[in-house]
Protein backbone atom coordinates (compact mmCIF):
# COMPACT_ATOMS: atom_id res chain seq x y z
CA UNK A 1 0.00 0.00 0.00
CA UNK A 2 1.95 2.89 -1.33
CA UNK A 3 -0.23 5.54 0.25
CA UNK A 4 0.81 4.64 3.77
CA UNK A 5 2.26 7.52 5.74
CA UNK A 6 4.79 7.36 8.54
CA UNK A 7 2.11 6.64 11.13
CA UNK A 8 0.60 3.59 9.42
CA UNK A 9 2.96 0.90 10.77
CA UNK A 10 2.53 2.22 14.29
CA UNK A 11 -1.21 2.36 13.85
CA UNK A 12 -1.20 -1.30 12.73
CA UNK A 13 1.08 -2.37 15.58
CA UNK A 14 -0.69 -0.33 18.25
CA UNK A 15 -3.06 -3.07 19.53
CA UNK A 16 -0.25 -5.62 19.95
CA UNK A 17 2.06 -2.96 21.36
CA UNK A 18 -0.54 -1.99 23.97
CA UNK A 19 -0.89 -5.59 25.12
CA UNK A 20 2.87 -6.09 25.31
CA UNK A 21 3.49 -2.82 27.14
CA UNK A 22 0.78 -3.59 29.70
CA UNK A 23 1.32 -7.32 30.14
CA UNK A 24 4.97 -7.95 29.41
CA UNK A 25 7.12 -4.87 29.94
CA UNK A 26 5.27 -3.62 33.03
CA UNK A 27 5.15 -7.01 34.83
CA UNK A 28 8.86 -7.62 34.15
CA UNK A 29 9.75 -4.15 35.48
CA UNK A 30 7.59 -4.76 38.55
CA UNK A 31 9.31 -8.10 39.18
CA UNK A 32 12.66 -6.35 38.96
CA UNK A 33 11.53 -3.81 41.58
CA UNK A 34 10.04 -6.58 43.73
CA UNK A 35 13.45 -8.27 43.91
CA UNK A 36 14.76 -5.28 45.93
CA UNK A 37 11.95 -5.44 48.51
CA UNK A 38 12.35 -7.26 51.78
CA UNK A 39 10.28 -10.01 53.30
CA UNK A 40 9.52 -11.20 56.79
CA UNK A 41 7.46 -14.19 57.81
CA UNK A 42 5.19 -12.02 59.96
CA UNK A 43 4.97 -8.80 57.97
CA UNK A 44 5.06 -10.23 54.46
CA UNK A 45 6.48 -8.11 51.65
CA UNK A 46 7.84 -4.75 52.84
CA UNK A 47 8.23 -1.87 50.49
CA UNK A 48 11.89 -1.21 51.24
CA UNK A 49 14.72 -0.97 48.76
CA UNK A 50 17.88 -2.98 49.25
CA UNK A 51 20.16 -5.62 47.82
CA UNK A 52 19.69 -8.17 50.59
CA UNK A 53 17.94 -10.76 48.38
CA UNK A 54 20.77 -10.72 45.87
CA UNK A 55 23.35 -10.84 48.68
CA UNK A 56 21.49 -13.80 50.20
CA UNK A 57 21.51 -15.74 46.91
CA UNK A 58 25.06 -14.86 45.95
CA UNK A 59 26.55 -15.67 49.35
CA UNK A 60 24.87 -19.01 49.95
CA UNK A 61 26.44 -22.25 48.68
CA UNK A 62 22.93 -23.76 48.59
CA UNK A 63 21.97 -21.43 45.75
CA UNK A 64 25.34 -21.85 44.03
CA UNK A 65 24.69 -25.57 43.96
CA UNK A 66 21.25 -25.03 42.39
CA UNK A 67 22.50 -22.62 39.74
CA UNK A 68 25.53 -24.83 39.02
CA UNK A 69 23.38 -27.94 38.69
CA UNK A 70 20.91 -26.11 36.42
CA UNK A 71 23.55 -24.93 33.98
CA UNK A 72 25.41 -28.25 34.07
CA UNK A 73 22.20 -30.15 33.26
CA UNK A 74 21.39 -27.66 30.49
CA UNK A 75 24.91 -27.99 29.07
CA UNK A 76 24.92 -31.80 29.06
CA UNK A 77 21.42 -31.88 27.56
CA UNK A 78 22.56 -29.52 24.80
CA UNK A 79 25.65 -31.60 24.03
CA UNK A 80 23.63 -34.84 23.81
CA UNK A 81 20.99 -33.15 21.64
CA UNK A 82 23.71 -31.96 19.24
CA UNK A 83 25.42 -35.37 19.04
CA UNK A 84 22.15 -37.27 18.43
CA UNK A 85 20.14 -34.60 16.62
CA UNK A 86 22.65 -33.81 13.90
CA UNK A 87 22.89 -37.34 12.44
CA UNK A 88 19.15 -37.88 12.85
CA UNK A 89 18.37 -34.68 10.93
CA UNK A 90 20.79 -35.76 8.20
CA UNK A 91 19.22 -39.22 7.97
CA UNK A 92 15.74 -37.66 7.76
CA UNK A 93 16.98 -35.28 5.10
CA UNK A 94 18.18 -38.16 2.92
CA UNK A 95 14.95 -40.15 3.16
CA UNK A 96 12.44 -40.55 0.34
CA UNK A 97 9.65 -37.96 0.69
CA UNK A 98 6.89 -40.40 1.70
CA UNK A 99 8.95 -42.03 4.44
CA UNK A 100 10.28 -38.67 5.48
CA UNK A 101 6.84 -37.16 6.18
CA UNK A 102 5.99 -40.18 8.31
CA UNK A 103 9.28 -40.06 10.23
CA UNK A 104 8.98 -36.30 10.74
CA UNK A 105 5.60 -36.89 12.34
CA UNK A 106 7.17 -39.42 14.72
CA UNK A 107 10.28 -37.39 15.50
CA UNK A 108 8.82 -33.86 15.64
CA UNK A 109 5.26 -34.71 16.66
CA UNK A 110 6.09 -35.11 20.37
CA UNK A 111 7.01 -31.41 20.33
CA UNK A 112 3.31 -30.65 20.21
CA UNK A 113 2.30 -33.09 22.95
CA UNK A 114 2.09 -31.68 26.47
CA UNK A 115 5.39 -31.76 28.38
CA UNK A 116 3.49 -33.03 31.43
CA UNK A 117 2.33 -36.08 29.49
CA UNK A 118 5.81 -36.80 28.13
CA UNK A 119 7.32 -36.42 31.59
CA UNK A 120 4.74 -38.84 32.98
CA UNK A 121 5.98 -41.33 30.37
CA UNK A 122 9.53 -40.94 31.63
CA UNK A 123 8.40 -41.30 35.24
CA UNK A 124 6.81 -44.65 34.32
CA UNK A 125 9.95 -45.72 32.46
CA UNK A 126 12.57 -44.59 34.99
CA UNK A 127 11.05 -45.55 38.36
CA UNK A 128 12.61 -48.16 40.66
CA UNK A 129 9.78 -50.48 39.65
CA UNK A 130 9.59 -48.82 36.27
CA UNK A 131 9.61 -50.40 32.84
CA UNK A 132 13.39 -50.16 32.30
CA UNK A 133 14.35 -51.59 35.70
CA UNK A 134 11.80 -54.43 35.46
CA UNK A 135 13.07 -55.30 31.99
CA UNK A 136 16.72 -55.32 33.07
CA UNK A 137 15.82 -57.53 36.05
CA UNK A 138 13.77 -59.92 33.89
CA UNK A 139 16.68 -60.54 31.54
CA UNK A 140 18.98 -60.98 34.53
CA UNK A 141 21.27 -58.03 33.95
CA UNK A 142 20.67 -56.48 37.37
CA UNK A 143 19.44 -57.75 40.73
CA UNK A 144 18.64 -54.47 42.46
CA UNK A 145 17.05 -51.52 40.62
CA UNK A 146 19.20 -48.70 39.25
CA UNK A 147 18.02 -45.42 40.73
CA UNK A 148 17.02 -43.07 37.91
CA UNK A 149 14.07 -41.15 39.34
CA UNK A 150 15.07 -38.14 41.45
CA UNK A 151 18.54 -38.02 39.87
CA UNK A 152 20.16 -35.53 37.50
CA UNK A 153 20.64 -38.35 34.98
CA UNK A 154 16.91 -38.99 34.81
CA UNK A 155 16.26 -35.28 34.27
CA UNK A 156 18.84 -35.13 31.46
CA UNK A 157 17.36 -38.16 29.65
CA UNK A 158 13.85 -36.71 29.74
CA UNK A 159 15.05 -33.21 28.83
CA UNK A 160 16.87 -34.59 25.77
CA UNK A 161 13.55 -36.12 24.71
CA UNK A 162 11.74 -32.81 25.16
CA UNK A 163 14.40 -30.63 23.52
CA UNK A 164 15.84 -32.70 20.66
CA UNK A 165 13.08 -31.79 18.17
CA UNK A 166 14.26 -28.17 18.38
CA UNK A 167 17.80 -29.26 17.48
CA UNK A 168 16.53 -31.36 14.56
CA UNK A 169 14.47 -28.42 13.25
CA UNK A 170 17.48 -26.08 13.41
CA UNK A 171 19.81 -28.54 11.67
CA UNK A 172 17.07 -29.30 9.15
CA UNK A 173 16.84 -25.62 8.24
CA UNK A 174 20.63 -25.44 7.76
CA UNK A 175 20.67 -28.59 5.61
CA UNK A 176 18.02 -27.11 3.33
CA UNK A 177 20.25 -24.14 2.66
CA UNK A 178 23.20 -26.28 1.60
CA UNK A 179 24.01 -26.87 -2.03
CA UNK A 180 23.32 -30.54 -2.96
CA UNK A 181 25.90 -30.30 -5.74
CA UNK A 182 28.72 -30.19 -3.15
CA UNK A 183 27.88 -33.71 -1.94
CA UNK A 184 27.72 -35.06 -5.48
CA UNK A 185 30.98 -33.36 -6.37
CA UNK A 186 32.72 -34.95 -3.37
CA UNK A 187 31.27 -38.34 -4.31
CA UNK A 188 32.45 -38.07 -7.90
CA UNK A 189 35.92 -37.22 -6.65
CA UNK A 190 35.95 -40.50 -4.75
CA UNK A 191 35.08 -39.52 -1.18
CA UNK A 192 33.42 -42.20 0.99
CA UNK A 193 30.19 -41.54 2.92
CA UNK A 194 32.07 -40.83 6.16
CA UNK A 195 34.43 -38.34 4.51
CA UNK A 196 31.50 -36.63 2.79
CA UNK A 197 29.71 -36.32 6.13
CA UNK A 198 32.72 -34.98 8.00
CA UNK A 199 34.12 -32.66 5.32
CA UNK A 200 31.04 -31.53 3.37
CA UNK A 201 27.85 -31.99 5.38
CA UNK A 202 29.10 -31.21 8.89
CA UNK A 203 30.60 -27.78 8.09
CA UNK A 204 27.42 -26.75 6.28
CA UNK A 205 25.18 -28.09 9.07
CA UNK A 206 27.23 -26.43 11.81
CA UNK A 207 25.35 -23.11 11.86
CA UNK A 208 22.18 -25.13 12.44
CA UNK A 209 23.79 -27.07 15.29
CA UNK A 210 24.94 -23.82 16.88
CA UNK A 211 21.59 -22.05 16.65
CA UNK A 212 19.85 -25.24 17.80
CA UNK A 213 22.23 -25.44 20.76
CA UNK A 214 21.29 -21.92 21.75
CA UNK A 215 17.58 -22.75 21.76
CA UNK A 216 18.06 -26.08 23.57
CA UNK A 217 20.36 -24.57 26.19
CA UNK A 218 18.12 -21.65 27.08
CA UNK A 219 14.99 -23.81 27.18
CA UNK A 220 16.74 -26.49 29.28
CA UNK A 221 18.13 -23.95 31.75
CA UNK A 222 14.61 -22.70 32.43
CA UNK A 223 12.71 -25.98 32.10
CA UNK A 224 10.17 -26.53 34.85
CA UNK A 225 7.83 -29.52 34.47
CA UNK A 226 10.50 -32.16 33.80
CA UNK A 227 12.78 -31.30 36.77
CA UNK A 228 9.75 -30.78 39.02
CA UNK A 229 8.36 -34.27 38.35
CA UNK A 230 11.59 -36.24 37.84
CA UNK A 231 13.78 -34.34 40.29
CA UNK A 232 11.23 -33.78 43.03
CA UNK A 233 12.55 -32.00 46.08
CA UNK A 234 15.85 -33.84 46.02
CA UNK A 235 17.24 -32.50 42.74
CA UNK A 236 16.23 -28.86 42.62
CA UNK A 237 16.81 -26.60 39.65
CA UNK A 238 16.47 -22.82 39.45
CA UNK A 239 12.94 -22.81 38.07
CA UNK A 240 11.63 -25.26 40.68
CA UNK A 241 13.31 -23.16 43.39
CA UNK A 242 11.54 -20.03 42.11
CA UNK A 243 8.27 -21.96 42.15
CA UNK A 244 8.84 -23.02 45.76
CA UNK A 245 9.72 -19.50 46.90
CA UNK A 246 6.61 -18.06 45.27
CA UNK A 247 3.96 -20.69 45.96
CA UNK A 248 5.19 -22.53 49.08
CA UNK A 249 7.48 -20.28 51.14
CA UNK A 250 5.69 -17.15 49.82
CA UNK A 251 8.97 -15.21 49.93
CA UNK A 252 8.19 -13.33 46.73
CA UNK A 253 11.11 -10.85 46.86
CA UNK A 254 13.68 -13.66 47.17
CA UNK A 255 11.93 -15.64 44.42
CA UNK A 256 11.94 -12.54 42.21
CA UNK A 257 15.68 -12.05 42.79
CA UNK A 258 16.37 -15.69 41.79
CA UNK A 259 14.16 -15.27 38.71
CA UNK A 260 15.96 -12.06 37.68
CA UNK A 261 19.33 -13.79 38.14
CA UNK A 262 18.12 -16.64 35.93
CA UNK A 263 16.94 -14.18 33.28
CA UNK A 264 20.20 -12.23 33.36
CA UNK A 265 22.42 -15.31 33.20
CA UNK A 266 20.43 -16.90 30.36
CA UNK A 267 20.47 -13.64 28.38
CA UNK A 268 24.20 -13.17 29.00
CA UNK A 269 25.00 -16.68 27.81
CA UNK A 270 22.76 -16.24 24.74
CA UNK A 271 24.35 -12.92 23.74
CA UNK A 272 27.89 -14.25 24.27
CA UNK A 273 27.05 -17.39 22.26
CA UNK A 274 25.57 -15.29 19.44
CA UNK A 275 28.69 -13.11 19.30
CA UNK A 276 30.91 -16.16 19.20
CA UNK A 277 28.88 -17.80 16.44
CA UNK A 278 28.68 -14.63 14.38
CA UNK A 279 32.43 -14.13 14.53
CA UNK A 280 33.20 -17.77 13.72
CA UNK A 281 30.61 -18.15 10.96
CA UNK A 282 30.18 -14.61 9.70
CA UNK A 283 30.36 -15.81 6.10
CA UNK A 284 27.60 -18.40 6.43
CA UNK A 285 24.86 -16.06 7.61
CA UNK A 286 24.98 -13.61 4.73
CA UNK B 1 19.25 -39.68 -4.59
CA UNK B 2 21.47 -40.91 -1.80
CA UNK B 3 20.07 -43.70 0.29
CA UNK B 4 20.68 -44.18 3.96
CA UNK B 5 22.92 -47.10 4.84
CA UNK B 6 22.11 -49.98 7.18
CA UNK B 7 23.58 -48.37 10.29
CA UNK B 8 21.85 -45.09 9.55
CA UNK B 9 18.51 -46.91 9.43
CA UNK B 10 19.32 -48.70 12.70
CA UNK B 11 20.08 -45.36 14.32
CA UNK B 12 16.85 -43.98 12.93
CA UNK B 13 14.83 -46.91 14.30
CA UNK B 14 16.38 -46.53 17.76
CA UNK B 15 15.75 -42.82 17.64
CA UNK B 16 12.10 -43.32 16.71
CA UNK B 17 11.78 -45.76 19.62
CA UNK B 18 13.31 -43.18 21.96
CA UNK B 19 10.85 -40.53 20.79
CA UNK B 20 7.80 -42.80 20.91
CA UNK B 21 8.72 -44.86 24.00
CA UNK B 22 7.40 -42.54 26.70
CA UNK B 23 4.15 -41.96 24.81
CA UNK B 24 3.60 -45.66 24.08
CA UNK B 25 4.20 -46.49 27.73
CA UNK B 26 1.61 -43.93 28.85
CA UNK B 27 -0.93 -45.32 26.38
CA UNK B 28 -0.13 -48.91 27.42
CA UNK B 29 -0.48 -48.23 31.14
CA UNK B 30 -3.86 -46.56 30.66
CA UNK B 31 -5.45 -49.88 29.61
CA UNK B 32 -4.52 -51.71 32.80
CA UNK B 33 -7.30 -53.28 34.89
CA UNK B 34 -5.22 -52.93 38.08
CA UNK B 35 -5.15 -50.01 40.46
CA UNK B 36 -1.47 -49.25 39.93
CA UNK B 37 0.78 -48.38 36.98
CA UNK B 38 1.49 -51.66 35.24
CA UNK B 39 3.38 -52.14 31.98
CA UNK B 40 2.76 -54.09 29.89
CA UNK B 41 -0.83 -54.32 31.17
CA UNK B 42 -1.86 -57.85 32.17
CA UNK B 43 -5.21 -57.45 30.44
CA UNK B 44 -7.02 -54.81 28.43
CA UNK B 45 -9.57 -52.82 30.36
CA UNK B 46 -11.30 -49.52 29.84
CA UNK B 47 -11.79 -49.08 33.58
CA UNK B 48 -9.58 -46.01 33.80
CA UNK B 49 -11.19 -44.37 30.81
CA UNK B 50 -14.58 -44.77 32.47
CA UNK B 51 -13.02 -43.33 35.63
CA UNK B 52 -12.39 -40.04 33.82
CA UNK B 53 -16.15 -39.50 33.78
CA UNK B 54 -16.24 -39.77 37.58
CA UNK B 55 -13.65 -37.02 37.92
CA UNK B 56 -15.38 -33.81 36.88
CA UNK B 57 -12.33 -31.85 38.06
CA UNK B 58 -10.38 -33.05 35.06
CA UNK B 59 -13.26 -32.53 32.64
CA UNK B 60 -13.78 -28.96 33.91
CA UNK B 61 -10.05 -28.32 33.56
CA UNK B 62 -10.10 -29.64 29.99
CA UNK B 63 -12.94 -27.26 29.13
CA UNK B 64 -11.06 -24.33 30.63
CA UNK B 65 -7.95 -25.24 28.63
CA UNK B 66 -10.04 -25.47 25.48
CA UNK B 67 -11.74 -22.11 26.03
CA UNK B 68 -8.44 -20.53 27.03
CA UNK B 69 -6.72 -21.87 23.90
CA UNK B 70 -9.53 -20.63 21.63
CA UNK B 71 -9.68 -17.19 23.25
CA UNK B 72 -5.94 -16.50 23.51
CA UNK B 73 -5.12 -17.86 20.03
CA UNK B 74 -7.88 -15.73 18.52
CA UNK B 75 -6.91 -12.61 20.46
CA UNK B 76 -3.23 -12.96 19.58
CA UNK B 77 -4.06 -13.60 15.89
CA UNK B 78 -6.18 -10.44 15.78
CA UNK B 79 -3.24 -8.47 17.19
CA UNK B 80 -0.42 -10.22 15.33
CA UNK B 81 -1.82 -10.01 11.78
CA UNK B 82 -1.80 -6.16 11.55
CA UNK B 83 1.54 -6.07 13.40
CA UNK B 84 2.99 -8.58 10.92
CA UNK B 85 1.71 -6.51 7.99
CA UNK B 86 3.48 -3.46 9.44
CA UNK B 87 6.74 -5.25 10.25
CA UNK B 88 6.79 -7.40 7.13
CA UNK B 89 6.24 -4.72 4.51
CA UNK B 90 6.94 -1.25 5.88
CA UNK B 91 10.36 0.26 6.52
CA UNK B 92 10.23 2.51 9.56
CA UNK B 93 12.33 3.52 12.53
CA UNK B 94 11.90 1.15 15.44
CA UNK B 95 10.82 -1.74 13.23
CA UNK B 96 13.56 -4.10 14.47
CA UNK B 97 12.90 -3.15 18.07
CA UNK B 98 9.19 -3.79 17.62
CA UNK B 99 9.82 -7.21 16.12
CA UNK B 100 12.28 -8.07 18.91
CA UNK B 101 9.68 -7.05 21.50
CA UNK B 102 6.95 -9.20 19.96
CA UNK B 103 9.29 -12.22 19.77
CA UNK B 104 10.77 -11.69 23.24
CA UNK B 105 8.40 -14.06 25.11
CA UNK B 106 10.35 -16.87 23.39
CA UNK B 107 13.59 -15.68 25.01
CA UNK B 108 12.47 -14.85 28.55
CA UNK B 109 12.46 -18.04 30.67
CA UNK B 110 8.85 -19.11 31.19
CA UNK B 111 9.24 -19.27 34.95
CA UNK B 112 10.25 -15.58 34.91
CA UNK B 113 7.17 -14.76 32.84
CA UNK B 114 5.10 -16.73 35.34
CA UNK B 115 6.25 -14.75 38.38
CA UNK B 116 6.00 -11.45 36.47
CA UNK B 117 2.39 -12.18 35.51
CA UNK B 118 1.58 -13.31 39.04
CA UNK B 119 3.00 -10.09 40.48
CA UNK B 120 1.12 -7.94 37.98
CA UNK B 121 -2.25 -9.71 38.14
CA UNK B 122 -2.29 -9.92 41.93
CA UNK B 123 -1.63 -6.19 42.22
CA UNK B 124 -4.74 -5.50 40.14
CA UNK B 125 -6.65 -8.25 41.88
CA UNK B 126 -7.37 -10.17 38.69
CA UNK B 127 -5.12 -13.12 39.47
CA UNK B 128 -6.80 -16.42 38.70
CA UNK B 129 -9.50 -14.83 36.57
CA UNK B 130 -10.18 -16.14 33.10
CA UNK B 131 -9.53 -12.67 31.64
CA UNK B 132 -6.10 -12.57 33.27
CA UNK B 133 -5.26 -16.01 31.87
CA UNK B 134 -6.37 -15.04 28.36
CA UNK B 135 -4.26 -11.85 28.33
CA UNK B 136 -1.14 -13.63 29.64
CA UNK B 137 -1.53 -16.53 27.22
CA UNK B 138 -2.04 -14.07 24.35
CA UNK B 139 1.39 -12.58 25.16
CA UNK B 140 3.02 -16.04 25.25
CA UNK B 141 1.55 -17.30 21.96
CA UNK B 142 1.89 -14.08 19.90
CA UNK B 143 5.50 -14.87 18.79
CA UNK B 144 4.32 -18.10 17.17
CA UNK B 145 1.54 -16.38 15.22
CA UNK B 146 3.77 -13.46 14.28
CA UNK B 147 6.52 -15.70 12.88
CA UNK B 148 4.19 -17.70 10.66
CA UNK B 149 2.21 -14.68 9.45
CA UNK B 150 5.44 -12.76 8.76
CA UNK B 151 6.71 -15.64 6.63
CA UNK B 152 3.56 -15.59 4.49
CA UNK B 153 3.36 -11.76 4.34
CA UNK B 154 6.81 -11.51 2.77
CA UNK B 155 5.71 -13.91 0.04
CA UNK B 156 2.75 -11.79 -1.12
CA UNK B 157 2.99 -10.24 -4.57
CA UNK B 158 2.11 -6.59 -4.01
CA UNK B 159 1.23 -5.87 -7.62
CA UNK B 160 -2.07 -7.74 -7.09
CA UNK B 161 -2.93 -5.35 -4.29
CA UNK B 162 -1.97 -2.37 -6.40
CA UNK B 163 -4.16 -3.66 -9.22
CA UNK B 164 -7.11 -3.90 -6.83
CA UNK B 165 -6.43 -0.39 -5.52
CA UNK B 166 -6.20 1.04 -9.04
CA UNK B 167 -9.57 -0.54 -9.81
CA UNK B 168 -11.06 1.49 -6.98
CA UNK B 169 -11.03 -0.93 -4.02
CA UNK B 170 -10.71 0.64 -0.57
CA UNK B 171 -7.91 -0.37 1.87
CA UNK B 172 -10.28 -2.56 3.80
CA UNK B 173 -11.60 -4.26 0.67
CA UNK B 174 -8.06 -4.89 -0.57
CA UNK B 175 -7.18 -6.47 2.77
CA UNK B 176 -10.34 -8.56 2.94
CA UNK B 177 -10.48 -9.71 -0.70
CA UNK B 178 -6.80 -9.84 -1.69
CA UNK B 179 -4.27 -9.78 1.15
CA UNK B 180 -6.06 -11.95 3.70
CA UNK B 181 -6.77 -14.84 1.29
CA UNK B 182 -3.11 -14.78 0.24
CA UNK B 183 -1.74 -14.92 3.79
CA UNK B 184 -4.48 -17.22 5.11
CA UNK B 185 -2.31 -20.38 5.33
CA UNK B 186 0.12 -18.52 7.59
CA UNK B 187 -2.71 -17.08 9.68
CA UNK B 188 -4.40 -20.46 10.15
CA UNK B 189 -1.09 -22.20 10.84
CA UNK B 190 -0.20 -19.53 13.38
CA UNK B 191 -3.59 -19.82 15.06
CA UNK B 192 -3.27 -23.62 15.35
CA UNK B 193 0.27 -23.40 16.76
CA UNK B 194 -0.93 -20.74 19.21
CA UNK B 195 -3.88 -22.88 20.26
CA UNK B 196 -1.69 -25.95 20.88
CA UNK B 197 0.89 -23.86 22.77
CA UNK B 198 -1.77 -22.30 24.99
CA UNK B 199 -3.55 -25.63 25.54
CA UNK B 200 -0.30 -27.28 26.72
CA UNK B 201 1.21 -24.34 28.62
CA UNK B 202 2.16 -25.26 32.17
CA UNK B 203 5.03 -23.22 33.59
CA UNK B 204 3.43 -19.79 33.31
CA UNK B 205 -0.09 -20.98 33.98
CA UNK B 206 0.79 -22.78 37.22
CA UNK B 207 1.55 -19.36 38.76
CA UNK B 208 -1.62 -17.58 37.69
CA UNK B 209 -4.53 -20.00 38.16
CA UNK B 210 -6.87 -20.38 41.08
CA UNK B 211 -8.83 -23.55 41.89
CA UNK B 212 -11.76 -22.51 39.68
CA UNK B 213 -9.65 -21.68 36.62
CA UNK B 214 -7.15 -24.57 36.81
CA UNK B 215 -6.22 -25.78 33.33
CA UNK B 216 -5.70 -29.40 32.30
CA UNK B 217 -1.86 -29.33 32.30
CA UNK B 218 -1.83 -27.70 35.75
CA UNK B 219 -4.34 -30.24 37.12
CA UNK B 220 -2.30 -33.11 35.63
CA UNK B 221 0.92 -31.64 37.00
CA UNK B 222 -0.34 -31.21 40.56
CA UNK B 223 -1.83 -34.72 40.46
CA UNK B 224 1.43 -36.27 39.21
CA UNK B 225 3.55 -34.51 41.84
CA UNK B 226 1.36 -36.00 44.58
CA UNK B 227 0.57 -39.46 43.26
CA UNK B 228 0.67 -41.46 40.07
CA UNK B 229 -2.21 -43.77 39.21
CA UNK B 230 -3.64 -45.21 35.98
CA UNK B 231 -6.21 -42.38 35.91
CA UNK B 232 -3.45 -39.92 35.07
CA UNK B 233 -2.37 -42.25 32.25
CA UNK B 234 -5.85 -42.56 30.75
CA UNK B 235 -6.31 -38.77 30.78
CA UNK B 236 -2.86 -38.34 29.22
CA UNK B 237 -3.82 -40.88 26.56
CA UNK B 238 -6.84 -38.75 25.69
CA UNK B 239 -4.55 -35.70 25.44
CA UNK B 240 -2.17 -37.61 23.14
CA UNK B 241 -5.08 -38.81 20.99
CA UNK B 242 -6.53 -35.31 20.60
CA UNK B 243 -3.12 -33.80 19.79
CA UNK B 244 -2.41 -36.50 17.19
CA UNK B 245 -5.78 -35.91 15.50
CA UNK B 246 -5.12 -32.17 15.41
CA UNK B 247 -1.59 -32.81 14.11
CA UNK B 248 -2.80 -35.07 11.31
CA UNK B 249 -5.36 -32.45 10.27
CA UNK B 250 -2.68 -29.74 10.27
CA UNK B 251 -0.28 -31.98 8.37
CA UNK B 252 -2.91 -32.46 5.63
CA UNK B 253 -3.80 -28.76 5.48
CA UNK B 254 -0.49 -27.05 5.96
CA UNK B 255 2.42 -29.46 6.43
CA UNK B 256 3.70 -30.17 9.89
CA UNK B 257 7.35 -29.43 9.12
CA UNK B 258 6.33 -26.09 7.65
CA UNK B 259 4.28 -25.27 10.74
CA UNK B 260 7.14 -26.14 13.08
CA UNK B 261 9.94 -24.57 11.11
CA UNK B 262 7.86 -21.41 10.95
CA UNK B 263 7.33 -21.06 7.24
CA UNK B 264 11.02 -21.15 6.33
CA UNK B 265 10.79 -24.42 4.49
CA UNK B 266 8.50 -25.12 1.59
Amino acid sequence: MTVSGKATPWFLSAPALTLFAALLVTPLAMTFLLSFNSFSFYGGIENTFGLENYIEVLSDTYFYEIFGRTFLIAFITTAICAVLGLPEAYILFRMKPAWRSFMLLIVLGPLLISVVVRTLGWAILLGNKGVINEFLRDIGLITSPIRMMYTSTGIVVALVHVMIPFMILAVWAALQRQDPATERAAESLGAGPFTIFMRIVLPQAMPGVLSGSLIVFSLSASAFATPAVLGGRRVKMVSTTVYDEFLNTLNWPLGAAIAILLLVSVLTIMIAWNKLVERRYSGVFE
Amino acid sequence: MNRNGFWALCFNALFALFMMGPLLVVIGVSFTPTGYLEFPPSAISFRWFKAILDNPDFIDAAWISLELGLASATLSTLLAVPAALAIGRERFRGRDALQALFLSPLTVPTVVLGVAFLRFLSLFDINGTFLGLVLCHAVIVTPFVLRLVLASVTGVDRSIEMAATSLGASHWTVFRRVTLPLILPGVVGGWVLAFITSFDELTVTVFIVNPSTTTLPVRLFSHITQTTDPLIASISTMVILLTVLLMLAVNKLYGLDRLLIGGEAR
